[in-house]
């Protein structure tokens, strides 16, 4: 085990804390601005997030997966329920400590490579110093050296993420959020930066979630697997994977992985059908 | 210069060939139109002579007056109408039909409330420029990505820092493009106001030479006029493409 996960395990333990991150019978509702009932978009969900473990979030389009991101990341507040990150509550304001890597590009057009990677540090009132080593090592790490120059527009879209990746590295964040970061990604790119993901993983011993669409992503990287139900979204059963920690997309050729995608589909299927109808 | 720029250059210069060579052979009276040569020379004159430095400096001054408060209120006007949709659902079609009203019709109305001196020229000025300031910061503020704004929220910024580091750069090429347009349309109407009610500045002397069949004096300034605005656009362009060279055109591109 790597000294980055026996950190976080270590910042769990101090804080007196078996589970990273927790929900307790979460539930989220939207105002409705047309008079209608508020509109029930998450819940009740409860899981427990061990320090270091990587979950993925599988489900139907519309059942709230994305809902459940950004409560998690403290940018929308539970309507019932509770959600707490090493031990305290987080309500609607995002925690120190929590990076989240979206599925849109979210580099900063107007900055180079450099700079969007430290943009997140520096406002966190990270040391210049401490930022420059931390850029070097992100930049190093995903590939980008070469392009600490460059702007965004001059990158293609899978460098464009891992600058994304590299900014949420270089905050060395406990808890690290992935909104289908590589959904506007062709497949060969998705299982490289699938690669780049669980190297980040190892490398930072962070806590995983991550928001996908995509079975073949989600058995591939995630220790578990939460499987949710279409609108409103409950968990209908988490799967564990078994892989070992040091694994790769070479896994995909693993036996295991084919009967993991079976099953979460058997699960997913009727759910799928059941979104499909619900779309107006 | 790239290639397109060495065409563009030529078809100026052509077209400017193109009159000097009508206007000495005949083919259009070169007393009612005099040769571009002819007005190059006489602008010379004018700029040498310094007998125009005055109005020039008036108009430059009322125009550079009300394009900086268009830039400015024009700015915070957009910021208003995009931090309230309700009041912008009420005020937009009068934005959209703004420059349908030919806003010379309240320079009478400008003269009244400021009396007979620069103020209704730098007022038609700034009332002309205003609208297109307050609808380019709109535009750029509604175009920026809702994910800039969610990194902003994950940084924990406050509104002012989301505002300094996130909203400004996302929206600089719209605010640039407003501040162009300001500048035109601040030269367009304070040279406008003078032709139709001034006893000063470089407007009035082009209308003055005009009704006194002073076709020299009128070319050259308008010649002059020509030269000092499209400088200041071309300034404004070069220093937009630095700025923005990587990112804009590479996007546009």
């Amino acid at each position: 085990m790597n000294s980055g996960v026996e950190r976080v395990r270590a910042d769990a333990a101090r804080a007196g804390e078996t589970a990273h991150l927790s929900f307790s019978r979460v539930t989220r509702f939207y105002r409705s601005t047309s008079g209608k009932a508020p509109f029930h978009a998450l819940g009740p969900v409860s899981f427990e997030l061990s320090p270091g473990e990587f979950f993925s979030v599988v489900g139907p389009s519309g059942c709230g997966k994305s809902t459940l991101l950004d409560v998690a990341a403290g940018l929308s507040p539970p309507t019932e329920g509770e959600v707490r990150f090493e031990g305290g509550a987080v309500n609607g304001v995002v925690p120190d400590g929590v990076a989240l890597v979206f599925q849109e590009d979210a580099c900063f057009p107007w900055l180079n490579v450099h700079d969007n990677a430290a943009f997140a540090a520096r406002h966190a009132g990270v040391a210049e110093s401490e930022i420059r080593q931390r850029v070097e090592h992100a930049l190093a790490f995903m590939g980008l050296t070469g392009f600490a120059r460059s702007y965004p527009a001059q990158l293609s879209g899978g460098m464009r993420q891992r600058v994304c990746l590299a900014r949420a590295m270089v905050l060395r964040p406990r808890l690290m959020l992935l909104d289908e970061p590589f959904g506007a990604l062709d497949q060969q790119t998705r299982l490289l930066m699938g690669d780049e993901v669980l190297k980040l993983w190892r490398d930072t011993g962070s806590t995983v979630m991550l928001i996908t669409h995509s079975i073949d992503e989600a058995v591939m990287l995630s220790d578990r697997i939460g499987i949710m139900s279409a609108r409103p979204g409950v968990f209908i059963d988490i799967v564990s994977t078994g892989w070992k920690r040091d694994r790769d997309s070479t896994i995909t050729s693993d036996s295991r992985f084919g009967a993991l995608q079976s099953r979460i589909w058997t699960l997913l299927r009727g759910e799928s059908l059941k979104a499909l109808e619900q779309r107006p | 210069m790239s290639r397109v720029g060495w065409w563009r250059t030529g078809l100026v210069l052509s077209a400017v060939l193109l009159l000097e060579i009508a206007t000495r052979r005949g083919w259009i009276n070169p007393v009612s139109f005099i040769p571009p040569s002819k007005m190059a020379n006489a602008a010379w004159g004018l700029l040498s002579s310094g007998q125009f430095s005055k109005d020039i400096g008036l108009t430059i001054a009322a125009a550079f007056i009300a394009a900086v408060m268009a830039v400015v209120f024009g700015f915070f006007g957009g910021l208003v109408l995009h931090r309230f949709p309700r009041v912008l659902r009420v005020v937009n079609p009068l934005l959209l039909s703004y420059y349908a009203v030919p806003i010379f019709v309240a320079y009478p109305m400008f003269i009244v409330l400021f009396g007979i001196n620069r103020l209704p020229l730098i007022a038609i000025g700034f009332a002309f420029a205003i609208v297109a300031m307050a609808v380019n910061t709109l535009n750029g503020l509604q175009r920026v990505p809702r994910v800039l704004r969610r990194a902003a929220r994950m940084s924990r910024m406050t509104a002012f820092d989301e505002m300094r580091l996130i909203t400004i750069p996302s929206c600089l090429p719209y605010l640039f493009t407003g501040v162009k347009l300001v500048v035109v349309y601040a030269f367009i109407a304070v040279i406008g106001g003078e032709f139709v009610l001034s006893g000063e500045g470089i407007g009035y002397q082009i209308a003055f030479a005009y009704n006194n069949f002073d076709n020299q004096t009128m070319y050259g300034l308008m010649l002059l006029l020509l030269l000092f605005v499209g400088s200041l656009n071309l300034t404004l362009h070069v220093v937009e493409q630095r700025l923005y060279q990587r990112r804009v055109l590479r996007e546009a591109s």
